[in-house]
Order: structure tokens, then C-alpha cells, then sequence
């Protein structure tokens, strides 16, 4: 277990030596849409009834940057260590695919953790917090976490240089957790977006959350947790058949 | 495009062996395939007796790679580098070792340091220690002397040396040919993936390198000839040939076989 521990803890450390841009940056980010949209849709939007639009807005928020950071840790992670070459280090030691898949995993799911407790710490001052049903919480954090710490390694293995990786950010990732229903619920959107939403699997992560604070979801949770679960079980096997395959990594 | 073709070869334990060969021979490609960095897609190797793929866990744990490109990782100090290294291989509380490969590399004024405010020298002194955290009983440096300072390199052979005395194994491929003349017990050499000789350093030297002797001999008049010698035997007779003819001898100079000749003479 040595080994897995060590990775996992050079995966934490490496962000967390850098906390500055990896952690107090997003958080700041996420208080930026909070003022802004929270100011502006306030007492304009009233998406369930009694909840006002920021209390709405606030586990969106919590969700996206759970994420985006999940995804961010892992891939960029990877594809320095792909660049500058210190990639040897971890690829000479005897260490399973498992456990590298383990350790970059739960790396991401800390960052994406850490980063989500923060931006939920920081609007606690401006919005009251409500915590309907915690256990829902937890469990779409970690598995959305998990899901995109994979989908980052996913990214890291097939990206050669920055801007491949950069690509698959911004016109993947971003606009997924964008359009699942951070800002709105899609019971507003016309029925054509309604139905596409459902195919976004980022949909369910970020309305199953938000039923764990708000008590109210656009679908039951635990059909979303199925869908979310399904979805990182699918995920994560392609990404432990190209680790164990050695694709782009041993050749 | 084939980089290694028919590449057998065994390397015995505790010797000191050499890889040879131009750019492009295959000598990082051999390494890699050793090191499971790239994976063959024929042949087999073995890490004293570990299969490099079916029993990889042994096999790396065997084996301590000093890679040839001067890679970091920016975020680690020296010692957390270190650490770290040593959990990969599943090894806590590491620490003594740890000193005591640092001050043989004299890295343990800078223990503490961050990787990025290394010189290229000290980041490859780390590497060398990376690669013996977990004590491998095989040792590989590809060109580990490449753009270091004399110094250093000699620091750096003094402590090879010590640990091919205690009984590590160790495999080299370096451009310096005197480098490997003066420590390497057998060598391959390898050309555009092929093997084009395997034979003790010193053999190779006589077969390839011997009918080269030459002495240089310049008289008191000023006058130089150039002795073309069988052996070292045939340099005495030359000699007193001269001598003969009247010729009085102020300097000598002998053109002793080396690798190059012999690296020249297999390669070009």
C-alpha cells in the first residue's frame, strides 16, 4: 500500500504546494458568478417555490467547481509530467496500473473536494446554507469527483501538448457543466433543450447535488445516482484498459 | 521502423558492462525495453531472471535507471524527491539511505532545496540518487556524465566504481569512449539496432585496436617519422632502425589503440 499511498499523496501535495492558483483561485471564481448572477437573477428568478434564486445557485456553483477542478487536477497533472518527462519517475518504480489509477483518482477527488468545500464556505456569507439531505450530498461530490478525476486521466493519456488538453477543457468540460443546469433549471428551457440536457451525464451530477441542500430536484436522485454511477463504472474501465494497455504512455 | 533487430545479449552479474554505438543505434531504445518505459514488440528481457513484463513488480525492483534526459519535478525540494521516489518502490522511512546517497553525492547541502533551483549538474546528481533509493542490485545510467562538469564526473565515476565494487551490476552507454575504456569490463557495441560487437574491453582493443599502434618519433634535427608498429614488441627493432640510420631521438610519443579506433572501425 506504500506505493499507492505515496502517489496519492505527490498527487495532493503537488496541488496543494500551489494552493494559491489551484484552490483560492476557483473559489474566487465561483464567489465572482455568485455576486454577479445572484445580484442580477435575484427576486427575477424564482426557480422552486420558497428558495430564492442565490440558494439556488449555490450548489450549482459547489458542483462546478468540484468538477472542473477534479478534471483539471488529473489531466494537468499528467500531461506535465508527459511534457517535462518526469513522467519516468512513476513509470520505472513497480507501480500497477491500479494503483495509478487509484492514486490520480483520489488526487482529483480531494482537489475537487477541497475547492467545493471552499467556494460552499465563502458563500456561506452571503447566502443562507440549507442542508436537506447530506448523505446525497457526499455521494454525487465524490462520484462526480471521481468521474472527472477519470475522464482528466482519460484527457492526460491521449493529449500530447497543452493546448490539445486545453481543447478537451474548453470545449468538453466547460461547456458540459455549464449546460447541466448550474444557472437555471431545465424545466425552463424548451423542450428540445429539456431533452438534450438529459443526455448531458454532468445534468444529473449537478441536479442530484443540489437536491441534497435543497430538498427539490428536476429528476429523482436516485435515478441521477444511477446514471452518475453508471457513467463513472463506464469511464473509469476505458480508463484502466489504457493504462493497463501502456497507450501513449509506454511506447 | 525497427529500432532493435535481433539484440541478444547477457549482461553477468556485478559486471560493469558498456553500450556503445553512434546516435540513433538503439542504445536508449535497449534501456527503455529494459526498463519497461517501452514495450518490445518481440523478445524478451529478463532483470535476473524477472521478466520485464510478466513479472514487472521484480523486475523494476531490481532496477535502477538514471534516465538520460535531465528531468524534475519542479514542485519537490531534494529530499521530498527522494521520499517519494523510495514510497513508489514501497519503501518507508527511508531516510538513512537517503543521507547516505546524498553525501555521496554531495547533494546534502541542498536537501532542502527545490528542484528548480538546481544547476543541471546537481539535478543530475538527484538522478542518479533516484535511481538507488530502493538499493537495485542492477544498475543502468544512459550517458550519465552528458553535459556535467569535470568535477562532478569524476565524482560521479568514484561512486560507480564503489558501487560495482560492492557488487552492483552496472550498464552504461555513454559518448565518452575513454569513459567506458577505463571502467567498462565487456562492451556491445550496437549499430542501427544490430549488435556489431560484444567482447571484453580489452579484447576488442586488441582485435580492432592493435594493428594501429603507431609511434611518433621526432629527432633532434627536428625531423618526425611515423612508425607503423605490429605490437609492442616491433618498437624496439624500429627503433635501433633508426638509430641506425644516424637518427637521435629527442621525443616519443605512442599512439596507444583506444575505442574510438575501435568504435570508428565497426561503425563507420
Amino acid at each position: 500500500m506504500t506505493t499507492f499511498w505515496t502517489l496519492f499523496a505527490k498527487e495532493t501535495l503537488r496541488f496543494w504546494k500551489v494552493a494559491m492558483q489551484t484552490v483560492a483561485a476557483p473559489v474566487l471564481t465561483s464567489l465572482l458568478y455568485l455576486v454577479i448572477f445572484g445580484y442580477a437573477f435575484t427576486g427575477r428568478v424564482q426557480v422552486y417555490d420558497g428558495v430564492s434564486y442565490a440558494s439556488f445557485l449555490v450548489p450549482g456553483l459547489v458542483m462546478m467547481s468540484v468538477l472542473q477542478n477534479a478534471f483539471a487536477n488529473s489531466s494537468s497533472s499528467l500531461i506535465q509530467s508527459k511534457i517535462t518527462g518526469n513522467i519516468v519517475f512513476i513509470l520505472l518504480p513497480p507501480i500497477s496500473y491500479l494503483e495509478f489509477f487509484a492514486a490520480y483518482v483520489l488526487g482529483a477527488v480531494v482537489r475537487g473536494l477541497v475547492v467545493g468545500a471552499g467556494v460552499l464556505a465563502v458563500t456561506v456569507w452571503f447566502v443562507e446554507l440549507h442542508l436537506a439531505a447530506p448523505a446525497w450530498i457526499l455521494a454525487f461530490a465524490l462520484l462526480g469527483a471521481a468521474l472527472l478525476g477519470s475522464l482528466g486521466l482519460v484527457a492526460g493519456i491521449f493529449a500530447e501538448k497543452i493546448d490539445q488538453l486545453a481543447a478537451f477543457q474548453n470545449f468538453l468540460i466547460l461547456p458540459l457543466t455549464f449546460l447541466s443546469g448550474v444557472f437555471y433549471s431545465i424545466h425552463s428551457l424548451p423542450a428540445f433543450w429539456q431533452r438534450l440536457s438529459h443526455a448531458n451525464p454532468f445534468f444529473y451530477l449537478t441536479d442530484g447535488f443540489r437536491y441534497g441542500f435543497l430538498g427539490h430536484s428536476d429528476f429523482p436522485p436516485a435515478a441521477s445516482l444511477a446514471v452518475v454511477a453508471a457513467s463513472f463504472f463506464v469511464v473509469s474501465l476505458l480508463t484502466l484498459k489504457l493504462l493497463q494497455s501502456g497507450y501513449k504512455l509506454r511506447n | 521502423m525497427r529500432a532493435l533487430a535481433g539484440v541478444s545479449l547477457a549482461v553477468e552479474e556485478g559486471e560493469f558492462f558498456g553500450l556503445l554505438g553512434p546516435n540513433g543505434a538503439g542504445k536508449t531504445t535497449l534501456i527503455n525495453v529494459v526498463a519497461g518505459l517501452v514495450r518490445a514488440d518481440a523478445g524478451s528481457v529478463r532483470v535476473m531472471g524477472a521478466d520485464v513484463v510478466r513479472d514487472y513488480r521484480s523486475a523494476r525492483r531490481r532496477l535502477g535507471v538514471v534516465p538520460q534526459e535531465l528531468v524534475f519535478d519542479p514542485f519537490f525540494t531534494v529530499r521530498e524527491t527522494l521520499r517519494i521516489q523510495s514510497g513508489y518502490y514501497g519503501i518507508r522511512g527511508n531516510d538513512a539511505w537517503i543521507d547516505e546517497v546524498m553525501q555521496h553525492l554531495d547533494l546534502t547541502a541542498k536537501a532542502d532545496v527545490n528542484m528548480r533551483a538546481l544547476s543541471g549538474g546537481m539535478k543530475r546528481r538527484v538522478l542518479v540518487a533516484q535511481a538507488l533509493v530502493h538499493k537495485p542490485p542492477v544498475i543502468v545510467l544512459d550517458e550519465p556524465t552528458a553535459g556535467v562538469d569535470v568535477e562532478l564526473r569524476q565524482g560521479l565515476w568514484q561512486f560507480i566504481t564503489r558501487l560495482n565494487r560492492d557488487g552492483h551490476t552496472i550498464v552504461l552507454t555513454t559518448h565518452y569512449l575513454e569513459e567506458a575504456e577505463l571502467h567498462c569490463s565487456r562492451i556491445a557495441m550496437l549499430k542501427a539496432g544490430r549488435i556489431v560487437a560484444l567482447d571484453s574491453t580489452r579484447n576488442l582493443l586488441a582485435r580492432f585496436g592493435g594493428s594501429r599502434t603507431t609511434a611518433r618519433v621526432v629527432a633532434r634535427d627536428g625531423r618526425q617519422f611515423t612508425l607503423e608498429l605490429a605490437g609492442y614488441g616491433d618498437l624496439e627493432p624500429q627503433l635501433a632502425r633508426l638509430r641506425a640510420q644516424g637518427v637521435e631521438i629527442a621525443d616519443l610519443e605512442l599512439d596507444r589503440p583506444d575505442l574510438e579506433q575501435v568504435f570508428l572501425a565497426l561503425t563507420s
